[in-house]
């Protein structure tokens, strides 16, 4: 299998190409994506290859947006939506959760609805107000939403076609940090990453981390660091898909470290780091030697760039954790 | 020259074909047959009886809150009989005199109305989709799924039912300006019953009237009387064949009178003039009495005829009411089925935890 050294923007784009590719009835919906190919240059080429009827330009309106693509998806199309950031999605909400969601479940399996949603997501690019959000929680709390976070290139194509594949709708998050964060080799052919299934990216044995899109690397930072500095071994999983997650890698994780520390962006009261440790209390309670702990984005709007760094979790931040657990 | 210049905008005046006396107006009615009229009268009979049965249900605890669209059925039978059966129909919750029309059964009408996660299944082959309950949203799956058929070169129209309330939502622009844009095969077919819930028509909006909103979207806009079933049928029929043949969208104002309560819920006479609403609706805009006048008038109906229909109508909704009431009642773990291809390991899990004990 020939492979490439690309980031997880090409990733993604590569992904979409081979699939407009595979099925004519895949279409691309956005703002901005067709000549510009999109504000992260996601789409680059596309408009190019597959002409303005499948690449499509729409006017400036996420609920029309994401609305139109649920018709598209009752009738026969496998619409690919870009929502330009995250934390603009707000206008197609009621779309997504009232419609989307439910559509399969009202018709009693009569329709479904096979389409994607891409947004990017996070903070830490010096973005403008409103650009760095972290709001996967409205979505995990959506049933009827599977919701996609991949953490590196070869994730990110691999999960992408399973998105595509899957017959329900996907919202598919891409942490803009690591857009061109890092280069990874990547088959030229497509593959499937099935989605509900995370990775363990690192081995350890005193302490499991749970983490996902970009904050995987800070884990996996903090567990070199402690590593080194104390001697701890700490394994580090990449949730990957993070509804419905998978808890069985999780809790055996656990079940041999006896202690976790979850950690993501999103805002700690309600996120998703809290039913991830009540998952391991409901599973795993009689292994913990320490409470499990969340590293987590503070409760606050996610701040103007100037201070982001201070609000975003990273790897120093993991460490007072583990520190925190190891010594319990 | 003042920009607000009324002169300066295209008008929209109301057609009417059928006059609320019986009398034929416009050439256009010689379109439609004998047998045509005495179809559209049936079905608006239909469509009567099961409304006001569905009211006492309601009443006797048999159903849940009820949406009566009584005083539109015009508006609701005419459209949907101007529809092929492969167009797909997107109802709101007061549409299901649209959605009977066009092949729903009324058992499965009641079913919802219940509570009955079945209740929104549509016959094989049909596309009524389930109703929308939020509002406007519908408008854009109407776009979406005429975008589709446009791209695959089929010719289906899809229609959108909403009221005038849903013409204040983001969702009415968005869904108007993207047809407009990709010139989809829609047609946007709203009901001005003059009411949402308790707000008029006059602070919903300062438009005059709905269909003129179709000009800043440069899309044809057409106003009509919505108790009027003749023009109702004719106007959407041209804007399904227009739809077909790639002519682009249609919004269609049917201006019309809910003749009760928003839902067994509300109670209008909080906010307007029941009794004088309802005096003036027998008067002048009950659509049933009006078809039927035309057909008194025109010998295409005998009172004996008439009493026959009622019956037959009848003993149809009763039936749908048994066959309804003997459905399977649905399982706790019915509720679990269909959020997925393939049920998430947490709705899966719960359903097989032990339920109330109560």
């Amino acid at each position: 299998m020939s492979t490439r050294n690309i980031t997880m923007l090409q990733a993604v784009n590569e992904a979409m190409h081979e699939r407009m590719e595979m099925d004519s009835d895949t279409l691309l919906l956005g703002e901005d994506i067709g000549k510009n190919g999109g504000v992260f240059r996601a789409t680059d080429g596309l408009y190019e290859t597959f002409g303005p009827s499948r690449v499509i330009d729409t006017p400036l309106a996420e609920a029309g947006i994401i609305g139109s693509s649920i018709g598209l998806a009752l009738n026969g199309k496998k619409p690919i939506v870009e929502i330009q950031f995250l934390a603009f999605i707000y206008p197609g909400f009621e779309q997504l959760v009232s419609h989307a969601a439910r559509m399969r479940y009202r018709t009693r399996g009569q329709f479904h609805l096979p389409m994607v949603i891409r947004a990017p997501y996070g903070a830490g690019i010096r973005g403008p107000e409103l650009h760095s959000e972290s709001v996967e929680s409205f979505f995990v709390q959506t049933p009827g939403l599977k919701v996609v976070a991949p953490g590196n290139p070869y994730d990110a194509k691999g999960l992408f076609h399973a998105a595509v594949k899957d017959p329900d709708p996907v919202l598919f998050l891409e942490d803009t940090k690591l857009y061109r964060a890092f280069k990874q080799d990547v088959p030229a052919e497509s593959y499937e990453i099935p989605l509900g299934k995370a990775a363990v990216v690192r081995e350890g044995s005193d302490l499991t981390m749970v983490a996902w899109g970009s904050m995987v690397r800070e884990a996996v930072k903090a567990a070199e660091r402690m590593e080194k500095e104390k001697g701890w071994s700490c394994e580090v999983i990449d949730l990957r898909t993070i509804y419905p997650f998978d808890r069985e890698t999780i809790i055996e994780s656990v079940k041999k470290t006896g202690r976790a520390a979850v950690m993501h962006e999103a805002h700690k009261t309600g996120g998703l780091g809290a039913e991830i440790t009540a998952v391991i209390n409901e599973e795993a309670l009689v292994y913990l030697r320490a409470p499990v702990q969340r590293v987590a984005g503070y409760d606050v709007p996610v701040p103007q760039f100037m201070v982001e760094d201070l609000y975003l979790p990273d790897a120093g931040r993991m460490a007072n954790a583990v520190e925190k657990a190891m010594t319990f | 020259m003042a920009v607000n210049d009324r002169e300066l905008m295209q008008t929209y005046d109301t057609l009417q074909v059928l006059s609320p006396e019986g009398k034929v107006l416009a050439e256009e009615a010689s379109q439609l047959t004998a047998e045509m009229k005495r179809t559209l009268f049936e079905k608006m009979l239909s469509c009567r009886e099961f409304d006001e049965k569905a009211m006492k249900l309601q009443r006797q605890g048999r159903i849940g809150t009820y949406a009566s669209y009584k005083g539109q059925e015009a508006s609701q039978v005419g459209s949907a009989m101007a529809l092929e059966p492969m167009d797909w129909l997107f109802p709101t919750y007061r549409d299901h005199g649209a959605g009977w029309t066009h092949g729903q059964d009324w058992s499965r009408i009641l079913l919802y109305w219940m509570g009955h996660p079945d209740g929104s299944i549509t016959p094989d082959g049909l596309r009524i989709m389930p109703q929308a309950v939020p509002i406007a949203t519908q408008l854009l799956h109407a776009v979406g799924t005429g975008w589709a058929d446009k791209l695959d070169g089929k010719r289906h129209a899809s229609i959108a039912y909403f009221g005038d309330g849903a013409t204040s939502e983001g969702d009415f622009h968005e869904a108007l300006n993207f047809a407009g844009v990709f010139q989809t095969p829609t047609v946007f077919f709203c009901q001005n019953n003059g009411y949402a819930i308790s707000v008029p028509f006059s602070k919903q909006s300062a438009s005059e009237t709905i269909a003129q909103r179709a000009q800043a979207y440069d899309i044809k806009g057409v106003r009509i009387d919505g108790n009027d079933i003749f023009a109702v049928y004719l106007t959407v029929k041209e804007a399904v064949e227009r739809a077909r043949n790639g002519g682009g969208p249609t919004l269609i104002e049917a201006v019309t009178t809910r003749y009760g309560s928003h839902t067994t819920a509300d109670d209008a006479k909080k906010y307007r003039d029941q009794e004088a609403v309802q005096a003036s609706w027998a008067e002048k805009a009950d659509p049933v009495e009006r078809l039927r006048r035309h057909l008194l008038q025109e010998g295409l109906l005998t009172e004996e005829a008439e009493a026959d229909m009622t019956e037959a109508v009848r003993k149809k909704v009763d039936e749908a009411l048994e066959t309804a009431e003997s459905y399977p009642k649905p399982t706790r773990e019915s509720m679990f089925e269909h959020v997925y291809e393939s049920a998430s390991w947490m709705a899966e899990e719960q359903r097989e935890q032990r339920g109330s004990t109560r």
